[in-house]
């Protein structure tokens, strides 16, 4: 393991977190914002430095310089490896871009300081890989959204129950694992049926969705996007389940998931409303990397496209969400039963929506296409429908996502009295994320290169259960490969 | 030879970057400014072409592979892009750049002044774009692509005119055939990898169309290919999917012209002939092409005699011709559906582009003449009951019951499975809240439904 140049880690997370507490002391939003801002820009500054640093030592894990923390906790809390690399300035960006596109007329039910703490539990959990490190971030991590339901005086029972299941199936499957030897073998049922568990709940598996659908119909539309678009289910399952998980338990979690993600879609297509709709359709597309990553051990190709979807994902559901959250900002709940007609008023949300909803579903040119190709590409070679099944649920993504472009954008000009144009702040969030979806699309090589080192790494980590499937060798490549691959 | 292949792909990228970006930049572009750098990227492109065909005319074997490097190279995986300009490709590449570099000069002055006048052809760089990659493509991810691109611009043309619904509804159902389309073509390159295959020249053999040999198993050819004619049957409007053809119709005339009367109706044919070494190995499969290619011909040339508009006539005509195409080639032949295909678009776009002045032309002919042009009783009139005749113009009239046999049996099922999969999802979060638990409920639309929509 190698050293940073700078404690960025450390330094990402303390931004955040001093951050939390100055905005938690401010009652004047508008100044909230401003600091808010500041914070969330340096945390972003500090995970980039980091993500470049990491680039730059070409290490295999990098923590921090000065080991301030590891002093104090006696241990490597925090860490970067291929696998968090990019997932933490992509989350950093989301939590800065939030705010940044909060328009004036939702500043005050946006909580600043409640948003900051968040980020700097997403990013300690990316940072983390002590598996009760990764407990802890992922069960306070639920406290801020709660917070806000309440506040707002909203139902939180479906919420609560989810999450404390949750929280208990993961507390109880690691209890278990620590008492028959930790990670590195496999364990018995009483570890993995609380952990299969626990991942399917935090990650809106069917039928342990519906919390996810509630907190989108409850809670600010900034808070839930925030609180899901990460995946950190995803994550757990990489972390706890994927270095101690038999086979079986692969596959059940990947046919799960493979259902979530084409019933999720279908579901997509009859909302009437767009959160719901939005919601169904992040819940379609986290399904479909979790079915990478379940099928990841068998063929080593899903794994890397269900990394590649992750990211992909991340920026272009993440931008999807804030154009949504734009238009909410201008003409409240947005029906999908009637047409808007917002389309003369605010083209450019109208190219954003179009331009992240394809990059989401693998449309050519975009950041999505070739993770999706190669996670289709890998799943059909390990199982052919799990391919067959990917590909009906990008179809239906896609219908549902043209539908929703048509009903908002379309129609009769809606006519209003104030101006509906997009803000400097939400043109600079657009302009910025199409940039990253294009430049990923059409320049895709460093991303999947890290992506398959990230792969490569994961699967390392279940050689004590059983050999896993190498990657090929170059020389293998070019013998049997590059024929049947050649795109 | 490479940097003219280059330049072919190249003009339609470059087109629609000068066009795109400024749009993503909020900067209006002038017509004129816009004019320049369509007819930049016109003639450059069909120059290059032109001249890459002169340079493979005096070649035994015209093939040329064009190798644009790697875009993703992986242990296990690699992306190549690969151009191939052959007797198939280069024909369709230069007639794509001659009818839309024809339609964008018509269309500067058809479009004047129309609100989404830079919409417009960006939206028809996208499909030029889509139309070159598609043609040109070395390999059936490639070709993928620029299927995509194309159906996405086609959506968007029909529903062009976005104020009124019956675009927008008309757009959303092709797009709906077109995702069908999609996913049959990707599960055809999926099953293609699973077999072992994907890139052309593995699959079909590097000799210059249409002298390849097709590397696969009957089997196999049989299961792509009855993939790969789904999908050439949702881009061509073959039956069942011949239903969303005149709804595309409501789009502006010049793109009607260009992508239903002359190039991308024609993609699902050109699919089938570009893969045509492998349909040579199943007799079934061809045997299945020709009788789709004879039915849908038929089809389209009993509803395209009741339809009362000129546009949705001119389609119906069109794709009488298209069926006859595919057909042709379920028969195992290759250069006369090729012709075909260059003198149906070129036919289909002069009657679309002189479609708007259609009474204007039947008045001078009028009073040329004198008198009101003849009404003819066709043969059929003579030797069918007029019961059946009836019955003729009903199925006719409503193309075939095609559409309302999709809605019946495929949409309303669909969505009355997942409305109920709601209902119940709202029910067990009811019952964990202790009450109502959906906000979403209050947000009501003012009029309107999603199955009217649907």
């Amino acid at each position: 393991m190698k050293d940073f140049h700078l404690p960025w880690l450390e330094l990402a997370i303390l931004f955040c977190l001093v951050g939390g507490a100055w905005v938690g002391r401010l009652r004047n939003p508008h100044v909230a914002r401003r600091w808010a801002l500041l914070f969330s820009g340096l945390a972003l500054v500090a995970t980039t430095g980091a993500w470049l640093d990491f680039d730059y030592l070409d290490a295999q894990q990098a923590d921090d310089t000065f080991h301030l923390l590891s002093h104090l906790a006696g241990r490597e809390l925090l860490v970067m490896d291929e696998l968090s690399a990019p997932l933490l300035p992509l989350a950093a960006l989301l939590f800065f871009l939030v705010p940044l596109a909060t328009l004036q007329t939702k500043v005050r039910r946006f909580s600043f300081a409640w948003n900051l703490v968040s980020e700097a539990l997403i990013l300690a959990l990316f940072s983390c890989q002590e598996q009760w490190g990764i407990i802890v971030f992922l069960a306070v991590g639920t406290i801020p959204p709660y917070l806000e339901l309440r506040e707002r005086g909203k139902p939180t029972h479906v919420y609560i129950i989810h999450m404390a299941l949750f929280i208990l199936l993961l507390v109880v499957g690691w209890t278990f694992a620590e008492i028959e030897g930790g990670s590195g073998r496999v364990h018995s049922l009483w570890v993995i049926i609380p952990l299969l568990g626990a991942i399917l709940v935090r990650s809106g598996i069917a039928p342990f969705h519906c919390w996810m659908t509630d907190l989108f119909e409850h809670a600010s539309f900034g808070t839930a996007l925030l609180f899901v678009m990460p995946i950190s289910g995803a994550y757990a399952a990489v972390r706890l389940v994927l270095p101690i998980a038999p086979d079986w338990v692969l596959s059940s979690i990947g046919l799960a998931s493979l259902f979530t993600a084409v019933y999720a879609s279908g579901m997509a297509l009859v909302q009437t409303e767009a959160r719901r709709f939005f919601c169904y359709l992040f819940l379609s597309h986290s399904a479909l990397v979790l079915v990478g990553l379940e099928v990841g051990p068998v063929n080593p190709l899903a794994l890397t496209g269900a990394l590649c979807v992750w990211l992909s994902v991340g920026m272009a559901l993440g931008g999807f969400g804030l154009t949504l959250r734009a238009l909410e900002a201008r003409r409240g709940r947005l029906s999908l039963t009637h047409f808007h007609g917002l389309y003369e008023h605010t083209p450019e949300l109208a190219i954003c929506f179009l331009l992240t909803g394809l990059a989401s579903v693998g449309f050519p040119g975009t950041v999505g296409f070739v993770g999706t190709e190669l996670l289709i590409d890998g799943a059909v070679e390990a199982y052919p429908y799990i391919g067959v099944a990917v590909v009906i649920a990008g179809a239906l993504n896609g219908v549902a996502l043209i539908k929703t472009y048509f009903i908002l954008f379309t129609g009769t000009r809606y006519t209003s009295a104030v101006s509906l144009r997009i803000r400097t702040r939400e043109r600079f969030a657009v302009l910025l994320l199409a940039s990253l979806i294009l430049i990923g699309g059409i320049y895709p090589q460093p991303g999947v290169h890290s992506r398959n080192e990230a792969a490569k790494a994961l699967l390392k980590t279940r050689e004590a259960l059983a050999p896993s499937p190498t990657f090929p060798s170059p020389h293998h490549v070019e013998e049997h490969h590059t024929p049947e691959h050649g795109g | 030879m490479a940097w003219l292949g280059e330049a072919v792909i190249i003009c339609p990228v470059a087109l629609l970057c000068a066009l795109g970006i400024p749009s993503l930049l909020s900067r209006r572009l002038a017509e004129t400014t816009i004019n320049r750098f369509l007819q930049s990227a016109m003639v450059i492109g069909l120059a290059a072409s032109t001249l890459m065909l002169c340079m493979m005319l005096p070649m035994t074997n015209p093939h040329v592979a064009v190798e644009l490097g790697n875009w993703v190279s992986i242990p296990g995986y690699e992306f190549h892009l690969k151009l191939i300009f052959d007797r198939l490709s280069v024909p369709f590449v230069m007639l794509s750049y001659i009818l839309c570099g024809t339609i964008f000069a018509f269309a500067s002055r058809y479009m004047h002044r129309e609100p989404g006048y830079n919409r417009f052809f960006t939206l028809n760089a996208v499909f030029l774009l889509g139309m070159v990659t598609t043609s040109l493509a070395g390999t059936i991810e490639t070709l993928f692509a620029g299927w995509e691109l194309v159906g996405l611009s086609s959506a968007l043309l029909v529903a062009f005119f976005h104020e009124r619904p019956a675009p927008v509804r008309n757009g959303l159902r092709v797009w709906c055939v077109y995702r069908v389309s999609d996913a049959a073509l990707l599960i055809a390159a999926l099953t293609l990898h699973h077999f072992g295959h994907s890139d052309f020249e593995k699959v079909l053999g590097i000799e210059s169309w249409p002298g390849g040999r097709a590397t696969v198993s009957e089997y196999e050819a049989l299961v792509v290919g009855l993939l790969l004619l789904l999908a050439a049957a949702g881009k061509s409007a073959l039956i069942p999917f011949s239903g969303w053809l005149p709804r595309a119709m409501e789009g502006p005339t010049p793109s009607s012209a260009v992508f239903y009367g002359a190039l991308s109706v024609h993609l699902g044919a050109f699919l089938l002939l570009r893969v045509s070494p492998m349909l040579e190995k199943s007799l079934t499969l061809r045997i299945i092409i020709v009788c789709l290619g004879l039915l849908t011909a038929i089809y389209a040339a009993i509803v395209g005699r009741a339809q009362t508009d000129i546009k949705s006539a001119i389609c119906f005509a069109s794709l009488t011709q298209v069926a006859i195409i595919v057909a042709e080639i379920g028969f195992g032949l290759r250069f006369l559906p090729l012709v075909h295909i260059l003198g149906n678009g070129c036919l289909r776009t002069l009657q679309f582009v002189r479609a708007p002045t259609l009474l204007q032309d039947y008045r001078q002919l009028e009073n040329a003449i004198g008198d009101r042009l003849p009404r003819l009783s066709g043969f059929w009139d003579s030797i069918l009951p007029y019961g059946v005749r009836v019955w003729l113009y009903r199925f006719a009239i409503e193309r075939g019951y095609l559409d309302v046999v999709i809605d019946n049996y495929i949409v309303d099922p669909f969505v009355a499975v997942f409305r109920w999969c709601d209902g119940m999802e709202r029910r067990w979060t009811d019952y964990l809240s202790g009450g109502r638990s959906r906000e979403s409920d209050q947000v009501t639309g003012s009029h309107g439904s999603l199955e009217e929509f649907l």
